[in-house]
């Protein structure tokens, strides 16, 4: 059971990763990204990370595609032009180079000992991350909310209006 | 055996979906899809967190995963904000066009 809910969750998450890379709109490309990102929560409620999964979809397939959709119909922007050269030649070989390596490497440094059971990690609901972060990761959690507000700052000092 | 699925399982489908985003970032000439193709990366790299995670029955790759997602959140404002910016000076998303600072 687990098995098949991988095998087809896996491959909605790769079709739509090949789809994001083929496809010339941007349009097109925002919707497959946002079925990755579906699909990827599944998976994270597969390894026990509920709170993860839902921050998944809330935070990634809501709010950051939300922006990406809607920076693309505020552009206007149509399919892409073929211009320039093309760096399929050198890049393809390096890429299969890099997945053959990872794929011997993993298979090697990971025999399949460790076996993903559905409920086989339950430490990863909302209380033990919440936990986590206001007791070990106290620290970076007050960074991460600096970050945040440089971002905002940034982001107005970059879209407003020239003011002469 | 056919109920659990193997840890490697996780870690090859985080590769691939790695190898896309590279692909995708390279390959791609629309500036907003090669920003996609880094969310896709990041993504990718918090499957990994998260397996590992399970692995080591430990909570430290979830807030990893969380402390990823805030700093996409940061990225994705502050890079479309300069994309439009891009567009209202330059009315073009290709990123062979925009090469200023080249020469």
């Amino acid at each position: 059971m687990d098995v098949i809910l991988f095998l087809i969750f896996a491959l909605i998450a790769v079709v739509c990763a090949i789809n994001v890379v083929v496809q010339t709109h941007p349009i097109s490309s925002a919707l497959s990204l946002v079925g990755v990102m579906g699909s990827l929560a599944v998976l994270y409620l597969l390894l026990g990370a509920e709170f993860i999964a839902a921050a998944q979809v809330i935070v990634y397939a809501g709010a950051i595609m939300v922006l990406f959709v809607f920076v693309i119909m505020l552009l206007n922007a149509g399919a892409e032009a073929r211009t320039g050269r093309s760096y399929l030649i050198p890049g393809a070989p390096l890429l299969i180079i890099f997945l053959g390596v990872m794929a011997f490497l993993v298979q090697r440094i990971f025999p399949d000992t460790t076996m993903v059971r559905f409920g086989g990690f339950t430490g990863g609901g909302p209380a033990d991350i919440g936990h986590a972060l206001f007791t070990t990761y106290l620290l970076p959690f007050e960074v991460t909310s600096i970050l945040i507000l440089v971002a905002i700052i940034g982001a107005i000092v970059l879209a407003r209006k020239e003011i002469e | 055996m056919m109920n659990a699925v193997p840890i490697s399982w996780f870690l090859t489908l985080s590769a691939i979906l790695f190898a896309l985003g590279v692909a995708g970032f390279l390959f791609r000439r629309n500036i907003i899809t090669v920003f996609m193709s880094i969310e896709l990366m990041l993504n990718a790299v918090n499957l990994s967190f998260v397996t590992f995670s399970y692995q080591h029955k430990e909570v430290s790759g979830h807030l990893f995963t969380f402390f990823v997602m805030v700093v996409a959140a940061a990225e994705a404002s502050v890079g479309l904000a300069i994309i439009l910016t891009v567009f209202k000076g330059r009315s073009t998303l290709n990123i062979d066009d925009v090469n200023s600072m080249k020469n």
